[in-house]
């Protein structure tokens, strides 16, 4: 999970920022995205989007609004849900605690069904795997796939996304931010109301 | 926030982080497996000076439910009973590399002593000490207070709820309850307005400092109604002077009567009738008022649970903080 409202970081000199995906390209990888679901999935049934806070949950509602838009029978309310992994982290005591988020699952479950985690950066794989423990004590799908709106490598975990928005390669160094209208409602352009940026030291800034 | 010692040195951030904690936590309570990672391997220990079941059932509850290590150390039948100090105590704990120390003690400020000192390196959280604090109670009862606010004005989630606006009367032995102190602090601290009613007897020397108003009298302090009504227990095991003349003269003026809570129920008020427990029945509150839908004495408890586990996440998460980590790691949190 990607913070951009964490503190913590390399240590902050003078950052080139670059937007990478603007509000129309996000929209069109999550289009796609939708499609893929719905492909690999053969149709919306039993299937359940549970969005990992903060920005997974406002993609995974996207999602679910493009899934009902091109499947009439898909109930995006019952289908769509919020999974809270911070209790789960791996890293729990290296770092200041966080307030949890609500966890909401739909009322029928995850049991048998075919749950796609969403989630807005892949980075170092820890975040999906502490999602998929805490999937475990809530039921047993029938199978767990992964979405993620942008993958920037770097995995320290066997984990790989089964629909990916856009594949960045990045150094370890940049940052890539998520920045969407739900989430961060800070004033942008309306055509970054939803961006991707990366973020990196400017050259020569001795960072 | 390394201990939680008191709620007069706590912010209004932490109070309401702790609460908003305390909201999710309480959602485990719901489901198949009740139980979280966070604090796998990890120890606390319960270390009770002083009798006490609810408290420290709720507690072992709370660290069990985050998979800690409960060791459970009381006063009776231990070393204590042949003479041993809170330090030497301390420091066979500390042996013991306890994580968390959960203290209730007859002496008020003997938590302090335990977290300013060198003798043990651990979070230290004051279960009960003397007639100072009890911190965890007061989150509890905030919590509840702030689930009653949101009930009563039609909100669909507590988080970021502070007590603003609100009203809380505390009935009772204020002279010798740490309840009461601790929610002085904490209710004020989130914007609450507290009043005690007590008799004289049983009220201590120096409030006039302290940020509430004082009234003598139940019935004047019920109107116009206020959002919740904290009845205090009478502590037989403290009354070792003639504070009141009778328990009858006691349950007549300062008890919760069926009266009383016939008249809030003809003003139509949606006073909550809180309860730290354990109840005496007919002295501080009738059985008409403990059962009626107004009681939240059983979501007290629940709170409690759910409130320590709150803590002892907050205070465990995050104490390896000291040791460097790859700055670069710190983005993908």
């Amino acid at each position: 999970m990607n913070d951009g409202t964490s503190v913590a970081g390399p240590p902050t000199g003078p950052v080139t920022a670059r937007v990478i995906l603007s509000a129309a390209d996000i929209d069109r990888a999550l289009t796609r995205i939708a499609h893929e679901i719905l492909e690999s999935n053969k149709g919306s049934s039993d299937l359940v989007l549970l969005g990992i806070p903060r920005r997974g949950y406002p993609l995974a509602q996207r999602i679910a609004a493009k899934i009902a838009a091109t499947d009439p029978g898909f109930d995006a309310a019952a289908s769509l849900g919020q999974l809270d992994v911070t209790m789960f982290r791996d890293d729990l005591r290296k770092n200041p605690a966080r307030t949890p988020q609500p966890t909401r699952i739909p009322v029928q479950g995850i049991d048998g069904r075919t749950v796609v985690l969403v989630d807005d950066v892949l980075y170092s794989g820890r975040t999906v795997r502490a999602a998929l423990d805490a999937l475990v004590d809530v039921g047993r799908p029938r199978v767990v796939r992964l979405a993620v709106l942008v993958d920037r490598g770097h995995r320290e975990l066997p984990i790989r996304a089964d629909h990916v928005g856009k594949n960045l390669p990045t150094s370890s160094q940049e940052k890539v931010r998520v920045r969407l209208a739900e989430t961060d409602p800070e004033p942008r352009s309306a055509e970054h109301a939803d961006c991707v940026v990366i973020e990196a030291p400017a050259p020569g800034a001795g960072a | 926030m390394r201990h939680l010692l008191s709620t007069k040195d706590l912010s209004y951030d932490a109070a309401l982080t702790i609460l908003d904690t305390a909201d999710q936590m309480a959602a485990v309570g719901q489901r198949a497996v009740k139980k979280l990672p966070a604090l796998r391997g990890r120890t606390v220990v319960n270390l009770f000076f002083e009798d006490s079941t609810r408290t420290r059932i709720s507690f072992e509850t709370a660290a069990k439910r985050l998979s800690a290590d409960v060791l459970n150390f009381s006063a009776k039948g231990s070393s204590v009973s042949k003479g041993e100090s809170l330090k030497d105590t301390a420091q066979t704990l500390a042996a013991m590399s306890a994580d968390a120390v959960v203290i209730r003690h007859s002496a008020s400020g003997s938590p302090q002593q335990l977290a300013e000192s060198d003798w043990i390196d651990a979070a230290v959280v004051n279960a009960g000490d003397g007639t100072h604090e009890h911190p965890t109670q007061a989150l509890l009862d905030a919590m509840t207070l702030r689930q009653h606010r949101a009930r009563t004005e039609g909100r669909e989630s507590t988080r970021g709820l502070d007590l603003e606006g609100m009203h809380v009367v505390v009935v009772g032995d204020v002279l010798h309850s740490r309840v009461a102190r601790s929610d002085l602090w904490l209710f004020t601290t989130l914007g609450a307005r507290v009043t005690f009613v007590a008799p004289p007897t049983l009220l201590p020397v120096g409030m006039g400092e302290w940020p509430c108003r004082v009234l003598f009298s139940l019935d004047e302090a019920l109107d116009p109604a206020p959002d919740a009504v904290m009845m205090l227990r009478v502590q037989r095991e403290r009354m070792h002077a003639a504070f009141f003349p009778t328990a009858q003269e006691y349950a007549r003026e300062w008890g919760f009567t069926p009266e009383r809570l016939g008249a809030l129920d003809a003003a139509g008020a949606s006073t909550a009738i809180m309860h730290p427990g354990p109840m005496n029945r007919g002295l501080e509150i009738s059985s008409a008022a403990a059962d009626s839908p107004r009681s939240t004495v059983l979501d007290q408890v629940r709170n409690g649970v759910s409130v320590r586990m709150s803590v002892l996440y907050l205070l465990l998460a995050g104490d390896d903080l000291d040791t460097p980590t790859d700055p670069a790691r710190l983005q993908e949190r």
